[in-house]
């Protein structure tokens, strides 16, 4: 156990065990992915009209919105190289299903379908549509497991999107609040900051939404004010998530098989 | 002396995988912290009925698959297993014999010491658990034991399983 805990030698123990475990974890999946097929493929027409008109109106905003994005895109490119700093561009990224098992109740855990052979690694940041939602921490070579963003032992560094004020951001084990560790009581913060990844560490890309903040309490006698932050992503609701490549890490990958092919 | 032949070992093994499956089974919010230590109370069934096939190894190595399963560190479950696999061997005669209610009460204790184990591994990880509700699986695992019990036993006899 202290090895398993301390080092990474039993990953690939690990690994193999999950694919004798993955027929179970699939057949377990089975009647919930039977379910959703059902309700997909028996939605009355005017249903699906309604959703599609939906989704053309969201696909209109959202276009308009990237309009700006792109200039402003180019606009940053021109302004890094007058100050020659590097371009943080060019995430690829993979749409991934969860699988419905039940972990142990204590952690925030989630497995998706996508492992190795897709690959997946370890440490690999997870998005949804509205923020970061965990890191890849175990990877088998069909599925992986995912720790959230809410686990007690799991912190994420981040930084609050209108000043850029650095912290850590703490999981709590409940489903709906992260913690903001030591930030003094005089800093900067209200109710409602968005908080953004900050890229330290290397792990999680840089800018992708964590959360806002929900609640500020200044605790008399305590040197650090104890800050909540509502997770903006969909933890325990979102059925599809993203694994995410950074772009350090496709360059990484690009070396290594270039190194294979020499 | 001749060696026991030994038979239907299918239904050990089919038994244990139902077991991971029910652990493994989403259930809604309320329920989970509910959910009955499966696997642990057919191993327990396992080593009583054929003590001389089921035992301390076959818990080990279950144990490691829960512990893939649940994605803990590896050896927490195993541990754990392990231990009531152990008991139960050295007191299955005296369980045996026990009316089915009492059965249930020793199982229940045996439960108490799996999650003991458990809360303990994960204390040492660092991972708080010391809410009340982690000893509600003993409870429900007592209250299913004598209709599993019957079930298990009505399938050991079918498939002549010794």
């Amino acid at each position: 156990m202290t090895v398993d805990h301390r080092q990474q030698h039993l990953e690939n123990v690990r690994s193999v065990l999950s694919t004798l475990v993955y027929p179970i974890q699939y057949v377990v999946n089975l009647p919930v992915a039977a379910t959703h097929w059902l309700s997909a493929s028996f939605v009355t027409r005017s249903k699906l009209l309604e959703e599609n008109e939906r989704l053309n109106q969201e696909q209109l905003k959202l276009n308009s919105r990237l309009q700006r994005f792109a200039v402003l895109e180019e606009e940053n490119k021109r302004l890094r190289e007058l100050l020659e700093s590097s371009i943080e561009l060019g995430e690829r990224v993979l749409v991934a299903q969860l699988i419905e098992v039940d972990l142990e109740p204590f952690r925030r855990q989630i497995v998706i379908n996508k492992g190795r052979n897709q690959g997946a690694y370890d440490g690999q940041p997870i998005v949804d549509a509205g923020g970061i939602m965990g890191q890849v921490i175990h990877v088998g070579p069909f599925s992986s497991t995912v720790l959230l963003i809410t686990d007690p032992t799991h912190a994420l560094p981040v930084q609050i999107n209108r000043n850029g004020l650095r912290a850590i951001a703490v999981g709590t084990g409940q489903d709906a609040i992260l913690s903001l560790e030591h930030l003094p009581t005089n800093a900067d913060i209200h109710e409602g900051d968005l908080i953004v990844s900050s890229g330290l560490g290397n792990r999680f890309p840089r800018g992708y939404p964590v959360g806002t903040i929900s609640e500020i309490n200044f605790v008399p006698g305590e040197p650090f004010a104890r800050v909540s932050v509502l997770p903006s992503a969909n933890l325990g609701k979102s059925r599809e998530v993203l694994l995410v490549w950074p772009h350090d890490q496709i360059q990484k990958q690009e070396l290594n098989e270039v190194a294979a092919k020499e | 002396m001749i060696a026991k032949q030994h038979n239907g070992g299918w239904v050990i093994v089919v038994s244990f995988v139902i077991a991971i499956m029910l652990t493994a089974m989403p259930l809604p919010e309320w329920a989970s912290n509910w959910r009955p230590s499966w696997l642990a109370m057919v191993l327990i069934y396992w080593c009583m009925a054929l003590p001389d096939r089921v035992g301390i190894g076959v818990g080990w190595v279950l144990g490691l698959l829960l512990d893939v399963q649940q994605g803990t560190v590896l050896g927490q479950h195993a541990l754990g297993l392990a231990v009531i696999a152990w008991i139960t061997i050295v007191s299955y005669q005296r369980i045996r014999v026990y009316p089915l209610a009492q059965q249930a009460f020793i199982v229940c204790m045996y439960i108490l010491v799996f999650q003991f184990f458990n809360m303990w591994v994960r204390g040492i990880m660092g991972i708080p658990s010391q809410h009340w509700s982690i000893w509600l699986p003993a409870l429900t695992s007592m209250l299913l034991w004598p209709w599993l019990f019957i079930m298990l036993r009505d399938f050991r006899r079918r498939y002549h399983v010794y």
